[in-house]
């Protein structure tokens, strides 16, 4: 059953190197199609590292694959993305008169589509 | 000879007063985009003749105090969209770029409007010198004007750990590395040693010029008579330009009297003075009034002062300011947004929108103010026409202040719409004297350019720029003086009847003094400890300068 | 003139260092990285955090054509030809991008909107856009990143993690410098982090808010009422921003007692729910505190060159970003005349991107619509955005193969040092070629 979610996009040191190293490349693609979950949501949804969810907002719907967040990193009910082209399809166009799109914090909802 | 490429402006009505010529009917002859002497085979014909019979032909115009380009002037410019919105806007055409106004033109109507109005050249009179790069980008993109900027100083580390430690030498030596590194043009200092004090406390600044600056331990005097010295005597040709202590504070006049008397006779200049002649005490209203009468005393019987207004025009404009906090102080007057930056060992910067109303007796003596100061200094070689523009007004109230003082009767008739106290408070009432046009291309063009030391800028005689502003006689001076019939710059036409015809880029003005590097060394390890960045990509290099003239010492 | 060492030394073999180069990656805009190149490589970036590193070190000269004309290789000639023509021919036409190139490549761009009656925006509409907007609304205070290293003795980080974003932050600027009033550094300077995430910025901090997300309005103004004392409802507050009252108590002392207070905040603000008046109310906080004691504030701006972009679009046009020339002068709107709104409202119908990557930042209905326009893609890499494109340059990277200026993120511009030459034109040099062509396209002589 479908859950909600609030999304984070953001930026991180790996994902920053993967754009000189190539946006084709394995490790740029890796580290923006890899969702990271709270370990406590990872436990309670019986969720491990590399089952596939399928992501739906309001703008669109992406599937990414899972990992446990760092110890601490991310509070239960809090899902965190790399900053790049699934995150990005996930934002609706509407930027409320300023622009920009609302790229963090979005309202998600997450399937859990297959289990490693 | 007979090739030579002349143009002739023939039969205008000369005002070239530094060359003592008074309204005279002659030709003027340009060559290679210089003043040349008329050819002495009477068989050469110009290429091309101007004529200008029954008009009136002056030096391009020279504002040597406004603020057209760099950190300050682009924020001020990003912060103010309701004022552009409104505003008048400069559509593109097939010559030129498009642009907007509001009280902080973009750069290419910056170049456009100053050259409409018959000015060739001016000087941004605050830059930091962290943002020296800037500003000559800036430069690149404002154009039909030469242009120059002063380099903030007055609360330097480096000037003020100089004198604190008494090395008049290594002053020196850093006035000249830091103009060089900057490629700016002259010294300025901005409320010496205040904005020092308003970076490190709350509310912080100097009361007078002889409050110590903390952590230096000098005071602003100090400041003041030490880069005056070592200015003079690295002979740059203009070599100080001082925002004195306490601008816009009821009471200040006395400041600004000591920080006269600081210069300890050597040159130096009062900028903006208006801001800073004021009577009365405690910010109360009830007391303010005009001390132009014994400034201006001193002024007179001074020759080593210059001083620019910074006239006030009423209405709505844009305040900015090296000053930091005296951009706090507006900031809490009129209450609207405020820009504060604070430049790493340099100096800091305020802005805040503004408005001068003719029922405010505060507004009214200050527009009454400046005025008085054109009126009372009688030598008009050591008074310009400025605005501080945006601060007092925008330099296209110019007109309109030719206006007030060739014509007493309209400057009696905006008094009279003034707040009653004014004719109390100040003299202004009293005074008849009007300027003549001689007079008016003096403080205009001819009196900034000597001030400034360009030699061939402000007149008319063979050597110098052929940057030449032509007008339509007119009774109401205010229209004659707001579209000229024709500006040329650098022997070309560059606009007709304030259009632009050819959108020249002008050059960039500094200077080189000539300084003792084996002071660098100790500039160097003082700005690798506490600057951001290296010392090595601090000095602005030539190829920021798309087109320069170093402007030689005295 | 500065007499210093040398900016370049090499040797017999060929081997070359650059001192004092300039990194463009963030907007900590470093320019203390001494490279080693050899043989059109850089085999040491000397200084260079993990992000720079990556700049550099893997920079080499991609060998795709430097032009394609719908995915074929083609001369520049031929490029520039199809270029002016698809941008003369548009009615709606947009530049947008600019961030990752110098000063004198995006005064060309801001000049071809200009001459085509188009629209230019850069990345900072969707960056710090929100914060242009703030700051039009009530200032900012602020200063130079050497003010914060000699001066300021409490940090605070607000939606922002410059551990990943800004690597060197901490080291050069923010929380190590020992600094003229801080001579021991780290241990006179307290930092607190405020975010949704215990972020590895978090973990250099002395203090951790964790606060609920998109309450960020709410935390800023529980603080605006604290500083002056305005009493507030406990209860209401945790339940507003997740976070006890007595905790935002304590920052709002810690804050007035501060001698110099210094906020750095980041997208966490700007993209989220609230934009422009999330920052519009921590600049408004910044200004309160002034009244007790000297604070600033400061965006941690991202790319490189995206503060000169504003800069340059600003005295160019009057305004940062989102500029329309419709009407043969400049017009600003934010959400009208913004990038990814003139793209998903459909009304561009042709596009310059520059040294950016829409195809994959934009929303879907943007790329949908962007992919249906012919457009002109600048980029030293090749990206989806460079691959749907009608014309496609590949260029020289700015600051490791061409030179030119690029504004730190307090607005401080800095020269760059280019390692060695790239065989591929750069974007100055295309943009330049464009321009002159849409000059003699529409018989413009300025």
């Amino acid at each position: 059953m479908a859950e909600s979610f609030i999304l984070i996009p953001g930026r991180t040191s790996e994902q920053g190197c993967g754009i000189s190293e190539g946006k084709f490349q394995e490790k740029y693609q890796s580290q923006i199609n890899t969702l990271q979950v709270s370990p406590g949501d990872m436990q309670r949804l019986g969720l491990i590292k590399g089952d596939r969810v399928r992501l739906t907002s309001e703008g669109g719907q992406v599937e990414v694959s899972v990992v446990s967040a760092p110890k601490d990193e991310l509070p239960d009910g809090i899902l965190f993305i790399a900053y790049g082209d699934l995150s990005c399809r996930l934002m609706s166009a509407d930027t409320h008169g300023s622009g920009m799109p609302t790229s963090k914090g979005i309202d998600v909802t997450m399937d859990i589509l297959a289990r490693s | 000879m007979s090739s030579a490429d002349y143009t002739r402006i023939s039969g205008g009505t000369v005002y070239d007063p530094a060359n003592g010529i008074d309204g005279v009917i002659k030709d003027i002859w340009i060559l290679d985009g210089r003043i040349a002497d008329a050819p002495s085979d009477p068989s050469v014909r110009p290429s091309r003749n101007i004529d200008a019979t029954g008009l009136v032909v002056m030096p391009g115009g020279v504002d040597m105090h406004c603020h057209i380009a760099g950190p300050k002037v682009n924020v001020a410019r990003k912060m103010r969209p309701e004022e552009k919105r409104r505003g008048e806007v400069l559509h593109r055409t097939l010559t030129t770029h498009s642009g907007t106004m509001g009280s902080v033109p973009s750069t290419f109507a910056t170049g456009y409007k100053y050259a409409g109005l018959g000015y060739t050249t001016a000087f941004d009179a605050a830059v930091p010198p962290l943002g020296a790069r800037h500003a000559h980008e800036e430069f690149e993109d404002t154009p039909c004007i030469d242009k120059g900027f002063y380099v903030l100083m007055g609360n330097n580390h480096f000037v003020m750990q100089s004198l604190q430690e008494k090395e008049p030498q290594k002053l020196k030596a850093f006035i000249g590395w830091l103009l060089c590194a900057t490629k700016g043009f002259a010294p300025k200092l901005v409320n010496p040693g205040g904005v020092e004090v308003w970076k490190s406390r709350q509310g912080g600044n100097v009361s007078g010029i002889d409050e110590m600056v903390e952590h230096f331990q000098v005071t602003p005097r100090q400041i003041i008579t030490g880069v005056t010295q070592a200015a003079n005597e690295l002979r740059l040709p203009h070599p100080v330009h001082i925002h004195c202590n306490n601008l816009g504070m009821p009471g200040n006049w006395e400041t600004t009297l000591e920080t006269m008397r600081s210069l300890e006779g050597h040159r130096g200049h009062i900028t903006h003075i208006q801001f800073h002649s004021y009577g009365g005490g405690d910010g109360d209203e009830n007391t303010f009034n005009s001390k132009v009468v014994p400034l201006a005393e001193y002024v007179n019987t001074h020759p080593n002062v210059t001083i620019d207004v910074g006239q006030v025009l009423f209405g709505s404009t844009t305040s900015m300011t090296g000053d930091g906090p005296l951009g706090y102080f507006l900031s809490k007057v009129y209450g609207g947004k405020w820009f504060s930056s604070d430049t790493e060992m340099e100096g800091g910067c305020g802005i805040t929108p503004i408005k001068y109303r003719n029922k405010s007796l505060v507004h009214a003596l200050q527009w009454a103010i400046g005025l008085e100061w054109y009126l009372l200094v009688n030598d008009p070689w050591r008074v310009v026409m400025s605005t501080d523009h945006p601060n007092g007004g925008s330099f296209l109230a110019y007109p309109q202040i030719i206006r007030f003082l060739m014509d007493r009767t309209y400057r009696r008739d905006v008094l009279a719409t003034c707040h009653p106290m004014v004719r109390e408070r100040s003299t202004l009432m009293d005074l008849d004297r009007e300027y003549t046009l001689n007079e008016i291309a003096i403080i205009t063009r001819a009196g900034p350019a000597r001030i400034l030391g360009l030699p061939n800028k402000g007149h008319l005689g063979p050597g110098a720029d052929a940057d030449i502003t032509i007008y339509t006689p007119n009774d109401n001076k205010e229209v004659m003086f707001e579209m000229p019939r024709l500006v040329i710059k650098s022997g070309r036409v560059i606009v007709e009847q304030s259009e632009i015809r050819e959108a020249l880029i002008g050059k960039t003005l500094h200077v080189q003094p000539h300084y003792d590097v084996e002071v660098e060394p100790s500039i160097q390890q003082w700005f690798e400890k506490y600057y951001s960045i290296r010392w090595r990509n601090y000095p602005v290099d030539l190829s920021y300068l798309h087109a320069s003239e170093v402007v030689p010492g005295i | 003139m500065a007499h210093t060492a040398s900016e370049v030394t090499a040797n017999a073999e060929g081997l070359k260092v650059i001192y004092d180069a300039t990194c463009t990656f963030c907007g900590c805009v470093c320019d203390d990285i001494d490279l080693t190149v050899q043989d059109n490589h850089i085999t040491e970036a000397k200084r260079a955090c993990v992000l720079g590193k990556a700049w550099f070190l893997n920079h080499s000269i991609d060998d795709r054509p430097s032009c394609l004309i719908d995915g074929k290789p083609a001369s520049l000639e031929a490029g520039y030809d199809r270029a002016a023509r698809i941008l003369t021919d548009a009615r709606y036409p947009i530049v947008y991008g600019l961030s990752d190139s110098p000063c004198e490549a995006q005064r060309v761009a801001v000049s071809i909107a200009d001459w085509i009656n188009g629209t230019v925006d850069t990345t900072t509409s969707v960056c710090h856009g929100p914060s242009g907007m703030a700051f039009q609304g009530v200032g900012e205070v602020t200063c130079s990143l050497g003010e914060v290293a000699n001066r300021g003795d409490l940090i605070i980080f607000w939606g922002a993690n410059p551990a990943e974003s800004h690597p060197r932050h901490f080291t050069r600027y923010s929380l190590m410098p020992k600094g003229m009033f801080l001579p021991n550094g780290r241990k006179d300077r307290t930092c607190v982090m405020v975010d949704v995430r215990r972020t590895k910025s978090a973990k250099a901090a002395d203090i951790f808010i964790p606060i609920k997300p998109r309450c960020d309005f709410e935390a800023l103004w529980t603080l605006r009422a604290l500083v002056k004392g305005v009493e507030l409802d406990p209860e209401q507050v945790k339940a507003d921003t997740g976070v006890e009252i007595s905790v935002w108590q304590d920052l709002a002392d810690r804050m007035k007692a501060a001698r110099f207070g210094v906020m750095f905040f980041g997208m966490g603000l700007t993209m989220t729910r609230g934009k422009h008046a999330n920052t519009e109310a921590l600049l408004a906080l910044t200004k309160d505190l002034n009244a007790f004691t000297r604070f600033v504030s400061k965006p941690n701006r991202g790319h490189g060159n995206v503060t000169g972009a504003d800069n340059v679009v600003s005295w160019r046009t009057g305004y940062p970003f989102g500029v329309n020339h419709a009407r043969g002068y400049p017009r600003f709107n934010p959400g009208e005349y913004t990038t990814s709104d003139v793209l998903s409202r459909c009304e561009a119908d042709a596009a310059m991107m520059i040294a950016c990557d829409p195809m994959a930042n934009f929303s879907q209905p943007a790329r949908n619509h962007l992919a249906s326009i012919p457009y002109i893609a600048l980029d030293a890499k090749e990206t989806p955005t460079t691959r749907a494109a009608a014309v496609a340059f590949t260029v020289a990277t700015y600051g490791i193969n061409t030179g030119g200026t690029v504004y730190r993120m307090d607005d401080v511009p800095i020269p760059l040092r280019p390692a060695f030459d790239s065989p591929h034109p750069s974007d100055f040099e295309v943009l330049s070629a464009i321009e002159s062509r849409v000059k003699n396209i529409l018989g413009i002589r300025a």
